[in-house]
């Protein structure tokens, strides 16, 4: 057990810096940036210079980098994360909902495609070359190859064209006054085109991944020593080839997260979901400083949490990480 | 996987065709990408005809004159006007076009009657330069730096590592947003392309180095490399003249396989209105109509730069994999 803890800060010490050089990294860049959120509040002759002077000192805007950083920092601690010019609202309000449907969202479509793609891999592994085979590397291979932004407008047309399925959004008129089986049936409709979308991308990857590690697993030769003892098929594809596939897929889970954001956020954007990736737009559009910051908070959080589960899954799948002394 | 050779062949071939379409796309549209008509405002695709009303066949294909009216519900519908038979004409002036003053529109036009095939040739010019020189800008970096960590190690390994790796750790579309942010939107193209294909370049090289790093860290202890050593040759004559020209195979690849990349890359860009601006053409702002999903109904046609990127990219990956196997083998 100690092992395992050492593994785990070791793995933590590895991804925190992303925490505070990320923010960090971003908050140089919105200083390079030319003007700021008054700026167009000064061409307002009704607001006087000296409100914006006073504006600009209570959110220490009139400070050196260094300076604002490190106040922005210290609220942080106070999980404050400063206030958004744009919505006239703590930046933390403002995001928690968004973050929130983030997590839904990439969760479904990333849970989706990994389990079918352990599912269909491990299929497809054990026959390679059938005609099953075949296809689902077809599908797996045209569908890593299809950006999910434009899949995404596709699939929109196709329903607009069909009118079954909602044109994008998260939730239709009246979903205040619906019952909770109700409401959750219309996210999940809205969900349908941006999880296939973002789900089918994934998959293609994992799936390619899951089906090499199975067809070579099944040539080794402990599967030939099973054969000969007549375990039977169901318990050698699902006790012993599927568990040693497993590992790498685990892995690979953290190093997907940040391709996963990417089009999770394109595609939000397209579909009009309303998650951080919209808001990030508006926010850089805007310049809304705090809110660009802290999304880019959140999207680290969010990486640097899938991280660590990818790890500790690992450790949990493979006892031979946890025996590697320290 | 095995690289079927029919199937990399259909590739190759459409790629080249799309290149020599972004290189001769003055000759090959039949308009300008800016001439705008605006009577003919989502004008489907023309028809074109071998047979006229009468029946009579003709070796020369022919286009009618069409004009707008609306419909019922105020859509515009547009019909032929059979009365005047007006003949394509090939090659000279240009590939297709046709006599005064009927138009054609082999994949209709825009909102502002502007012609779609016209515009989706000019655009893959500014679309795959981009990518192509965006690629090659990520390769030379990742070169650069790969090289340098994989070289001297120790520190400037682990520093030049760690700036790779956030680089790779980063969502690239946040890495965009907060890099295009920076800048003042109001640049002209010129500037808007260049910036393009550095910002490009600065989420792609991470992955490069790293990779590059690997292969010098084995080569530099190779004999050859030695015996450079001893001969007393620099650091620098070493890395450019031995170690670098046994990247270069990796090099071609990796520069191949990220083409789609950046051609999704800048494409996402212009179609939120970060990228290239209206007058002028790329893929991505070609997309911004097909937004408009629900009006896609009575102009489906405004998707077709979606499927051309899709091919595309699904063309250039097939060919990244092709050279990825070879060079396995």
């Amino acid at each position: 057990m100690k092992s395992f803890f050492y593994y785990l800060c070791k793995r933590l010490a590895a991804v925190l810096p992303l925490l505070l050089v990320l923010p960090f990294m971003t908050f140089c860049l919105m200083h390079l940036m030319p003007g700021n959120y008054f700026d167009s509040l000064r061409l307002n002759p009704q607001i006087s210079p000296e409100t914006i002077k006073k504006y600009e000192a209570l959110y220490h805007l009139d400070k050196p980098l260094l300076a604002q950083y490190f106040h922005w920092l210290e609220n942080i601690v106070h999980l404050d994360f400063g206030y958004s010019f744009a919505y006239k609202q703590p930046v933390l309000k403002v995001l928690a909902s968004r973050l929130w449907n983030t997590f839904l969202l990439s969760g479904v479509a990333f849970a989706a495609a990994w389990f079918l793609a352990v599912i269909l891999g491990l299929w497809a592994g054990m026959r390679r070359g059938s005609w099953i085979d075949r296809i689902l590397h077809f599908i797996a291979y045209t569908g890593l190859s299809m950006p999910a932004f434009l899949l995404s407008i596709l699939f929109l047309a196709l329903a607009a064209h069909w009118g079954s399925l909602p044109l994008g959004g998260m939730r239709s008129v009246g979903y205040e006054e619906m019952s909770w089986p109700l409401k959750c049936l219309d996210v999940g409709r809205h969900m349908v085109i941006p999880v296939t979308v973002i789900a089918l991308h994934s998959w293609g990857y994992l799936f390619r991944v899951m089906r090499a590690q199975v067809s070579e697993i099944v040539e080794s030769d402990f599967v030939l020593l099973f054969r000969a003892y007549q375990v039977s098929p169901h318990n050698i594809a699902f006790k012993h080839v599927a568990r040693n596939a497993l590992n790498p897929m685990i892995s690979i889970f953290g190093l997907e997260l940040p391709s996963l954001f990417s089009g999770v956020a394109l595609v939000e954007i397209i579909t009009g979901w309303p998650g951080l990736g919209q808001i990030m737009l508006q926010a850089v559009r805007t310049q809304d400083v705090f809110l660009v910051l802290g999304n880019m908070v959140m999207i680290s959080v969010l990486l640097v949490a899938g991280n660590l589960i990818a790890d500790i899954l690992l450790v949990a799948a493979d006892p031979r990480i946890r025996m590697e002394k320290p | 996987m095995k690289a079927r050779p029919s199937a990399f062949c259909a590739a190759l071939v459409f790629v080249i065709v799309i290149m020599i379409g972004a290189l001769l796309a003055g000759w090959i549209a039949p308009y300008s990408p800016q001439e705008e008509v605006r009577r003919d405002s989502y004008h489907p695709p023309t028809k074109i005809h071998f047979v006229d009303s009468r029946g009579h066949f003709s070796f020369r294909p022919f286009v009618y004159a069409t004009h707008a009216e609306y419909d019922d519900n105020l859509r515009r519908v547009y019909s032929e006007d059979q009365s005047h038979k007006y003949y394509l004409r090939f090659l000279i002036p240009r590939l297709v076009t046709v006599e005064e003053p009927g138009r054609i529109y082999l994949l209709g036009t825009d909102s502002r009657g502007r012609d779609l095939f016209t515009r989706i040739l000019f655009g893959a010019r500014l679309s795959l330069s981009m990518a192509v020189l965006g690629a090659l800008l990520a390769g030379f970096a990742g070169l650069v730096m790969g090289s340098l960590s994989g070289y001297f190690g120790g520190n400037v390994d682990a520093v030049l590592m760690r700036v790779a790796e956030f680089f790779i750790m980063i969502p690239g579309f946040y890495l965009l947003l907060a890099l295009r942010g920076v800048l003042p939107p109001s640049l002209d193209t010129k500037q808007v392309y260049a910036l393009i294909v550095v910002i490009l370049a600065l989420i792609g090289w991470g992955s490069v180095a790293r990779v590059i790093r690997g292969l010098v860290y084995s080569i530099r202890e190779k004999d050859f490399v030695r015996a450079a050593k001893v001969l007393g040759r620099g650091d620098a004559e070493i890395l450019v003249r031995h170690i670098f020209p046994h990247t270069f195979s990796y090099l071609a690849i990796v520069i191949s396989v990220s083409i789609p990349g950046f051609i999704l890359g800048e494409s996402a860009l212009s179609v939120l209105g970060l990228g290239i601006q209206d007058p002028d053409v790329s893929w991505g702002n070609l997309l911004t109509e097909s937004l408009a999903v629900a009006h896609l109904r009575m102009h489906p046609w405004i998707v077709a730069p979606a499927i051309l990127i899709i091919v595309t990219s699904l063309c250039f990956n097939r060919l990244g994999d092709a050279f990825n196997y070879r060079s396995q083998s």
